[in-house]
């Protein structure tokens, strides 16, 4: 049996930003980071005005998605092939609250996202058993179960999904069937999920992650309790994939297999790496490129499936810092 | 009732031999490579089109409409096609990301996956196509005592075995073998010995793949070919692996089998269940075996 990489090779392959930063880097970093916060907050506000709501809608979804499977790849080194589990199984928990219980959305979303808080701790628990390669191959073979269930349990609608899911309103106040309420609703939650994220990424326990990521074993002997870290990590990650996948059913009023299918997590996975992963905004980039390809690709049916495919055969040879990791090194700024 | 069990069995069987065809030849990869070749169902996919298509289509490029290639030739062109398509990714492909993590590997084979069952969902239709190139001898039934069973399952059934022992032996009992593992336990010390490793990795992924081929071509005329046909297999496939440990061949075949007549018996007892009892079965050994039944990974 050939020894796994050792881990300074792992994922970023960069590992330059463990060194000590020069200040004027840091300096640099901070004003581009600023200057990013800016563009991020101003582009969602001001979205809609320019594009239809519902397809900015369904980009930041996937980007809360992203970032949120970036939490795992990106900052702690897991790779999580089961995403959609998440993201697919929380969509029919929030619909059926809201269309069978007739709780308000907000509910729905959240109940979306304990649910798969509850799904990510079962699954991280059985997969963080195993390292490297092999927790890729169980998360995936886990979300499959999910995927089963989503496909015979009577309350799923099997083929046809969990469908007429109502928008109904938000505190009893703003009715989100109307496009600009319930894309600013959306909005404030993408927002919301990608600042719980970035604070975790820059807290201590954020740090330990990182540690995890570059060398477990020196993680485990300076005394961290690495599986607990992971969990963590993985519970948090599927917490928002679900709270992303539970908005998704509100905007679309439609929970479907396809998004708890493995392809999904697969698409996520894509996202990230085409973005940069391990980078703060990289998941978001990623996720814009790929809704809009999919976007103006509808017409060609499914040699989407094999532009995907080689755009992640491309990406994967030659751009595995993705767009935003690629564009950090060469403006010399940190990407994190 | 029992013959109910013993029939369900023999199919779990026929399904458990593809598992263990399957899985082999992921282990031999993984064993020397490093690399989970996610594609390995959808080349599974390709062996039956392979076989598909040498029966209905080359007849027709070359304007011999009567001319079929069929299932007995079929048999060994289809995992060397197979093959050496595998070795065209190996080579052109995968060769770059041996430096980097093992889960870039992975991901380059999902996308290869992707690209296969897209072109081939574009010119098949993802709806299935019988093949019809079953050999006369092959058709009809034996009577097995306890029930009647198609010939040719029978036949896959034998003819897997074989290939798995063949494979078995060759791989712990002869001097390639024995190179094999030598590579795959320390790699930079068998260079040193004057053996061309990077050759043996080409050759070893293309032999895997072409075992992925001949499962396709077994499973040709038992399923109908269709683009969607190793996609769900792949997962299953990967959820054997991990109960069996990649470590071992022997591993590999008996988990695969023993998976298969799990899945057929669990179809008579609560037939629902049956598309993931091989997952809960995961789950179980995971938590009284984390490294795998067989495994030697600590």
């Amino acid at each position: 049996m050939t020894k796994p990489a050792t881990s300074h090779q792992t994922l970023d392959e960069a590992g330059e930003f463990a060194e000590s930063v020069p200040h004027e880097k840091l300096a640099r970093s901070r004003a581009a980071q600023a200057v990013l916060w800016v563009v991020l907050i101003a582009a969602v506000l001001l979205a809609p005005a320019v594009l239809y709501p519902v397809f900015v809608m369904q980009l930041l979804c996937f980007a809360l998605f992203a970032c949120a499977f970036n939490l795992l790849i990106g900052f702690t080194g897991l790779l999580s092939f089961g995403h959609a589990a998440f993201f697919g199984g929380a969509a029919y928990i929030c619909g059926h609250v809201v269309k069978v219980w007739g709780l308000p959305p907000l509910v729905g979303i959240l109940a979306g996202g304990v649910f798969a808080a509850a799904l990510g701790y079962v699954v991280g628990s059985l997969a963080i058993r195993r390292q490297g390669i092999y927790f890729a191959m169980i998360t995936l073979a886990l979300a499959q179960i999910v995927y089963f269930l989503a496909l015979q349990l009577p309350f799923t609608g099997g083929e046809n999904g969990l469908q007429g899911i109502p928008r109904g309103t938000l505190f009893g106040l703003f009715d989100l069937n109307d496009p600009l309420p319930m894309y600013y609703f959306v909005a404030a939650i993408f927002l919301a999920g990608f600042l719980i994220i970035y604070r975790t990424i820059h807290s201590p326990f954020g740090q330990v992650l990182q540690a995890i990521r570059e060398n477990e074993p020196r993680a485990r002997s300076l005394g961290y309790n690495v599986d607990r870290f992971k969990l963590i990590a993985f519970v948090l990650s599927a917490s928002l994939a679900g709270v992303a996948g539970s908005t998704k059913a509100i905007v679309f009023q439609f929970a479907s297999l396809t998004d708890a299918h493995w392809q999904m997590s697969g698409e996520v996975i894509l996202m990230t790496l085409i973005g940069g992963m391990g980078t703060i905004f990289g998941p978001v980039v990623g996720s814009v490129v790929i809704i809009t390809l999919q976007h103006y690709l509808a017409d060609i049916g499914s040699w989407v499936q094999v532009v995907i495919g080689a755009i992640f055969i491309v990406s994967v040879l030659l751009f595995r810092r993705g767009v935003v990791g690629e564009l950090a090194r060469m403006l010399k700024i940190s990407s994190v | 009732m029992l013959k109910l069990l013993l029939a369900q069995g023999m199919l779990g069987l026929n399904n458990g031999v593809f598992y263990a065809m399957m899985s082999l030849g992921l282990a031999v990869i993984f064993g020397l490579l490093n690399v989970v070749n996610f594609a390995h169902g959808a080349l599974y996919m390709l062996g039956a089109f392979v076989a598909l298509i040498l029966y209905s289509y080359v007849g027709l490029w070359f304007g011999m409409s009567g001319f079929h290639i069929g299932f007995w030739p079929a048999l060994i062109l289809t995992p060397i096609i197979v093959g050496g398509f595998g070795i065209l990714i190996e080579r052109f492909l995968l060769r770059w990301l041996y430096k980097f993590d093992p889960i870039y590997s992975l991901l380059l084979t999902f996308g290869v996956t992707l690209v296969l069952q897209g072109l081939f969902v574009n010119i098949f239709s993802a709806s299935g196509t019988p093949y019809p190139g079953m050999p006369d001898a092959l058709k009809g039934v034996v009577n097995l005592g306890f029930m009647m069973f198609p010939k040719f399952r029978l036949f896959a059934i034998v003819f897997s075995l074989i290939v798995c022992l063949i494979v078995w032996y060759v791989i712990e009992r002869t001097k390639v073998g024995a190179l094999l593992r030598a590579g795959t336990e320390n790699p930079e010390l068998v260079k040193a010995f004057g053996v061309n490793v990077p050759l043996m990795v080409t050759l070893t992924f293309g032999f895997g793949t072409g075992l992925a081929g001949l499962a396709g071509v077994l499973a040709a005329p038992i399923y109908s070919v269709s683009p969607l046909m190793g996609a769900d297999l792949i997962i299953i496939i990967f959820a054997v692996v991990v109960i069996g440990g990649m470590g071992s061949i022997m591993g590999a075949v008996v988990s695969g089998i023993a998976l298969g007549l799990i899945e057929g018996v669990t179809k008579v007892f609560y037939a629902p269940a049956a598309n993931t009892v091989i997952f809960f079965l995961m789950v179980i050994v995971l938590l009284v075996r984390p490294s795998g039944l067989f495994g030697r990974e600590g």
